[in-house]
Order: C-alpha cells, then sequence, then structure tokens
C-alpha cells in the first residue's frame, strides 16, 4: 500500500470522525471517543494486515483500523450510536473483534487467537491495540508473558497517545517505555514515530513477518498524540495545556502525508472522504433501532426456558 | 459396568471429549505434564499431545483471556482453574467478556467454553481454596452453571457441558473427587436437558434441594430420617443455571415442603433463588416457609472450624423438623 492510498484511509478516518463527533454534537449519537491524531498509528498497522488470515483486535479509538480492516463503518459506528454493544457488522468476516470499553481487556483474546492459529497452521497473525494507560493493566502483563512463552504470532500494538484520559504517561508508565517492556519478555520491542504512516506501516510488517515466520511476539509503542479530547463529554482544558496542543497539531499525521503528496491526489482523497461521509452519515440516520425482541436473541446459542419466559414478560407490557 | 471415582469420571470424559472432537482443548495450570493437582487430567498430554493439552503460566486472568481468543478461532476450550478462590481474579474475563462475546457479537463469536473450576470445601484446605461461587455465576446473563454430585453424573454432565454451545462453568466438588460408584460410560447416555433436575431419592413428607457435594449429605440425611418414618425426597438440581423450575415445582407440589442446603453463605445465595422460585410455583400447596441450610455469612473457615461451617446433618435434620411441625398462625 504506497502513501497516496494509506493518505486516503486516513483521511475517511479523520472526515469520520469529524462527522460523528457532528453527529454527537447534534443529539444523534449518545457519546464518541475521537481519534484525531491517531490516524497514521491506525491505519498504518492496520495496513501491514493480510485481511484473509489475520485479524485485529482493537480498543474503543480505533476508527482507523476500521476504516482500514475495510469494515462496514455504519455498523461499527452502531456501537458509538447506542444501537447495539459490538456494533453490527460481522466480526468473524471482517477480521476485527467488537471493541469494548474494559482498557486491556481484549489483549489477552489476542494471545488465545494466535495460539488457534498456530495450531491450525494458517499463518495468520493477530494484533492487539491498547494504549499507555492499558499498558497498566494486569492483562496486559499476562497476555505479552503467554505469548512468550508460547511464542505465537501476536503484534501488541500500543498507541502512547500521551494521555490516559487526564493521567500523563509519565505518571502512568514507570520506565518511560511501553516498548522497552519487551525485553522482560524476552521479545522484540520497538519504539515508532506513530505520526509517520510509513514507519508504522514498515514496523508493523516486520512486526507480523516476524510472527508469521515463527519468530513470536512484538511489541511496538506508536508514539502518537489524542489532538481531540478522550471521550465527547471530557475537556483536556482541564489537564494538560495549549501549547502542548499546539505543538502536537503541528505533528498532525494526514497533514503530514498530505504534505508529500500532489495536490490533485490531496484533493482527489478529499472528495472520496466527502463521498464516504455522505453515505456513513446517510446510512446512521436512516439506521434506526434494533426491535426489543432481540435484547434476549443472543445471550445464549438457543434461550432458556427462564429467558423465553423473562420475553414473555417484556412481550406483555410491551404489547399494552 | 466399571467403578470409578468422580476424579477418574472427569478424566475419562475428558479423554472422550478429545476423542470425539478434535477442536476440544484442555489447559490450565498444571495440567499436563503433571495431570492437575488432582489429577483430573492425569494422562491426557501423553494422549493426546501437547498441542491438545497444556500448561499455561500461572494467571487466571490470562488463562480465561486465551479461552476467549481460541473459541474465536473456532477451537472448544476447557480451560481449568486449580482452585475456585483463584478465579476470582479471571472474574473480569468470565463477566466481561466470555459471558457477553456471543451477545456483542450478535451469535457470529460463540463462546463454547467449558470452565472445569474444583469447588466447595470439606478437604482442610489453605485459605481461598474453598469457595462456593455458584451464587455469583449463577448471576451472569450468558453463562450456564452446572455441578455434579456423583461419577456418573460427573461424566456424563462434564459431557455435556463440553458440547454445549454456550460457556459453562462446571463446579466440581472437590470434597466427592474420591467417592466411587460403577456405572458404563459407554451406555447410551441418560441424557437429560440442560438446565434438568434429578431426583435421587423419591420422597413424600418434603424436598430436600441439594448439588454438588451437599447432595450426598442429603441422602445420608434421608436414611435416618426414613428410620424415624419420615420420606424425604432428594432432589439434585444439578444445574444452577438454568435452574430447572419446573422441576422444583413439580417435586415440592408433591411434598409441600422444601428445605434447600447449600455450602455458600446464606445471605443472597442461590437458596433465596431455589426459595423464591418454589414460593412462586408452590405458594398455595405449601404447607411451610422454604428452609434454608447454609454456610454463614463469614468467610470460608480453617479446616479445623470447617465442620461448623457446612451444613451438617444435625442442622438439616433440624430444618426438616422445622418444616415437618410448622403450623399456620
Amino acid at each position: 500500500m504506497d502513501l497516496t492510498e494509506l493518505h486516503r484511509l486516513m483521511l475517511v478516518a479523520r472526515r469520520i470522525d469529524e462527522e460523528a463527533i457532528a453527529l454527537q454534537r447534534q443529539g444523534a449519537l449518545p457519546g464518541y471517543a475521537p481519534t484525531k491524531g491517531q490516524e497514521a498509528a491506525q491505519v498504518g498497522s492496520a495496513a501491514a494486515l493480510e485481511k484473509t488470515r489475520d485479524f485485529a483486535f482493537p480498543n474503543y479509538r480505533d476508527l482507523g483500523v476500521a476504516v482500514a480492516m475495510g469494515v462496514d463503518l455504519v455498523g461499527y459506528l452502531a456501537t458509538h450510536l447506542g444501537t447495539w454493544h459490538g456494533g453490527l457488522y460481522d466480526p468473524a468476516a471482517s477480521r476485527l473483534a467488537p471493541f469494548n470499553a474494559v482498557v486491556g481487556g481484549t489483549v489477552t483474546h489476542a494471545v488465545g487467537w494466535a495460539m488457534g492459529a498456530k495450531l491450525d497452521d494458517t499463518g495468520g497473525v493477530a494484533i492487539t491495540y491498547f494504549g499507555d494507560g492499558a499498558s497498566s493493566q494486569g492483562d496486559v502483563h499476562e497476555a505479552m508473558n503467554f505469548a512468550a512463552v508460547y511464542r505465537l504470532p501476536v503484534v501488541f500494538f500500543c498507541q502512547n497517545n500521551g494521555w490516559a484520559i487526564s493521567v500523563p504517561t509519565e505518571r502512568q508508565v514507570a520506565g518511560g517505555s511501553v516498548a522497552a517492556r519487551a525485553a522482560g519478555y524476552g521479545m522484540e520491542g520497538v519504539q515508532v514515530d506513530g505520526n509517520d504512516v510509513l514507519a508504522v506501516v514498515e514496523a508493523t510488517r516486520e512486526a507480523v513477518e516476524r510472527g508469521r515466520a515463527g519468530g513470536g511476539p512484538t511489541v511496538i509503542e506508536a508514539m502518537t498524540y489524542r489532538m481531540g479530547p478522550h471521550s465527547t463529554s471530557d475537556d483536556p482544558g482541564r489537564y494538560r495545556t495549549l501549547e502542548e496542543e499546539q505543538a502536537w497539531a503541528e505533528k498532525d499525521p494526514v497533514a503530514r502525508a498530505a504534505a508529500q503528496l500532489p495536490p490533485e491526489v490531496v484533493a482527489d482523497a478529499e472528495r472520496h472522504a466527502a463521498e464516504v461521509v455522505r453515505e456513513v452519515r446517510e446510512g446512521v440516520l436512516a439506521l434506526g433501532d434494533r426491535p426489543g425482541e432481540e435484547l434476549f436473541s443472543f445471550v445464549y446459542r438457543e434461550p432458556t426456558k427462564a429467558l423465553l419466559d423473562q420475553q414473555r414478560t417484556w412481550q406483555e407490557s410491551a404489547d399494552v | 459396568m466399571s467403578e470409578f471415582s468422580l476424579q477418574q469420571a472427569l478424566n475419562l470424559a475428558l479423554r472422550h471429549a478429545c476423542e470425539d472432537d478434535d477442536r476440544v482443548l484442555i489447559f490450565g495450570e498444571d495440567v499436563g505434564r503433571l495431570g492437575g493437582v488432582f489429577r483430573v487430567t492425569d494422562g491426557l498430554q501423553a494422549k493426546f499431545g501437547e498441542q491438545r493439552v497444556f500448561d499455561t503460566p500461572l494467571a487466571e486472568s490470562g488463562i480465561m483471556g486465551m479461552a476467549v481468543g481460541l473459541a474465536m478461532a473456532g477451537w472448544r476450550p476447557v480451560p481449568e482453574i486449580q482452585f475456585d478462590g483463584f478465579s476470582y481474579p479471571a472474574v473480569d474475563q468470565i463477566v466481561n467478556q466470555v459471558a457477553r462475546m456471543h451477545y456483542r457479537s450478535r451469535g457470529t463469536l460463540p463462546m463454547p467454553i467449558t470452565l472445569r473450576l474444583p469447588s466447595f470445601g470439606g478437604i482442610r484446605a489453605p485459605e481461598h481454596h474453598s469457595e462456593s461461587m455458584e451464587a455469583l455465576f449463577a448471576h451472569v446473563p450468558g453463562l450456564k452453571v452446572v455441578s455434579p454430585s456423583s461419577p456418573a453424573e460427573g461424566y456424563h454432565l462434564l459431557r455435556q457441558s463440553i458440547a454445549d454451545p454456550d460457556p459453562v462453568i462446571f463446579m466440581e466438588p472437590k470434597s466427592r473427587y474420591w467417592q466411587r460408584e460403577s456405572f458404563d460410560p459407554d451406555a447410551p447416555a441418560e441424557q437429560l436437558p440442560v438446565g434438568t433436575s434429578r431426583i435421587v431419592r423419591p420422597g413424600k413428607h418434603a424436598t430436600l434441594i441439594a448439588w454438588g457435594a451437599m447432595v450426598s449429605r442429603c441422602l445420608q440425611v434421608a436414611e435416618l430420617a426414613a428410620e424415624d418414618g419420615v420420606e424425604l425426597e432428594v432432589l439434585d438440581l444439578r444445574w444452577l443455571k438454568p435452574i430447572d423450575a419446573d422441576g422444583l415445582a413439580e417435586s415440592v407440589s408433591r411434598t409441600r415442603r422444601a428445605v434447600v442446603v447449600h455450602e455458600a453463605p446464606l445471605t443472597a445465595g442461590l437458596g433465596a433463588e431455589v426459595s423464591t422460585v418454589v414460593t412462586e410455583r408452590c405458594f398455595d400447596t405449601l404447607r411451610a416457609p422454604v428452609q434454608r441450610v447454609t454456610g454463614f455469612d463469614v468467610p470460608y473457615p480453617s479446616g479445623a472450624l470447617e465442620d461448623e461451617y457446612l451444613p451438617s446433618i444435625d442442622r438439616i435434620l433440624t430444618a426438616v423438623q422445622t418444616t415437618l411441625e410448622y403450623r399456620r398462625g
């Protein structure tokens, strides 16, 4: 994938991100975790995957991963829309697990998935996304240790965006580097400029190839910045300075890629992104709610008798 | 027909499950070369290889998180957590991930995971080795919870749990691991549907409701009561979620009296749920309030005080007497 394509995907992520915030402000979307500033880390890493046999385990701030994986974006945004936790896209077919709100909660899943892929000898590699905040979670340690003990094809992709909501990296990551921790597990660890999409692609491709070749897991720490708030109800002004935000704005990964491309390529990408945004916006506004009986539909493979009784109670009250 | 201990019956069930389905994977702490601290997985790694039966690092949340990923990759994980009390670090994965993945993914990512959990007390174990967690797990939407009371039950329920498409918490009563019983595992399984209880001793004066190790204790109580002409029915609930409301109602509507017995503490224990189900279904026929004989609302005690904590034959008999002598005010 060349810079033109990578920029095109990043721009889609940027414009969808802006649209999601606009939808939130208009009351059409209850809450959202803006991804602005992290597009290169997300698109670049996902672009290094093979969509037929690898699998990504995203965090809740990984719209760029979803864009690069080619996931149905309306289905993806259905989680933020409050339509369905986990979204309405098919995670198995899309090779993108449903994200969830437990930071670090899915990191061990990538390890299990990678073991399954190894047992099946598919050559598949798992990539798991987490942040500098999540790196404090015990599960992240457990996952890294398991993956290294079993030499599993896992890429631990940490987006160090400087802030875990209001807590800066220096109050979160002892030793200062998540990548440095890899050495303790006897695996490769690399820090990369997370705002340089080509560097991210290169680092991830190397890690994926290592995993595929039986070389075990890798930690990639992509140094980036969350240019927006943690969520649409957050106020970064309470914990960080405007100067810091402005300094990072100059390193905007989308602008940085655009600066290396001919203006007509950038203009074409803008036209494409606007078209995607229009489609997604229409899709989101047309989505509607799921039928109430779906409350009960997926708890078990087949609903239990007790659940059917409760569904009947719900139905009776709904019919009144 | 051969004689098996519960531990041997569970081992055989795992062996047969691995033979019948090559997607079954067994893993946990010390389950490989050692064969598990209770030897339930004894010999399985030698037979099925280190890819199907393997040791994990010592981290319970990691074990369950790995099970989620393996299930997503199309495997049928049968993890073991060595002791009940050590499953608390895995509760996040069990509740937030295992129990919800099928729901969250709208059925595209099923979780056919059977967590084997040596459970309950009665073996003079160290602290954190004797917990009764059924109420906690039964409260979680998306999980099924089961506990066998005998070797034959252990064999069939474990086969059924592993074959089930949903996550099952399989609570093995560790005080019964060495209980022996003759049964024929090759006989066509007397396959009761998931969520079905079983009357293990018929009676007409009251129903004793129990699961796990308390079933045999209730059978002892029923023997003693029979000497005094009191015929107690003993109902092995088996599935703690889903609960067999129909089975409970069928029994208690005949006996009109019920005593529920469990090892877990009283408050918000599963006995409260059983009592409510019985009361809702049998209010008109009940002759007495449902009695509960349980552990106390205290941390599980040291071995020297274990017998004071666990429901004793005397305490169960006293509850039986209370329900038989109950007169409406």
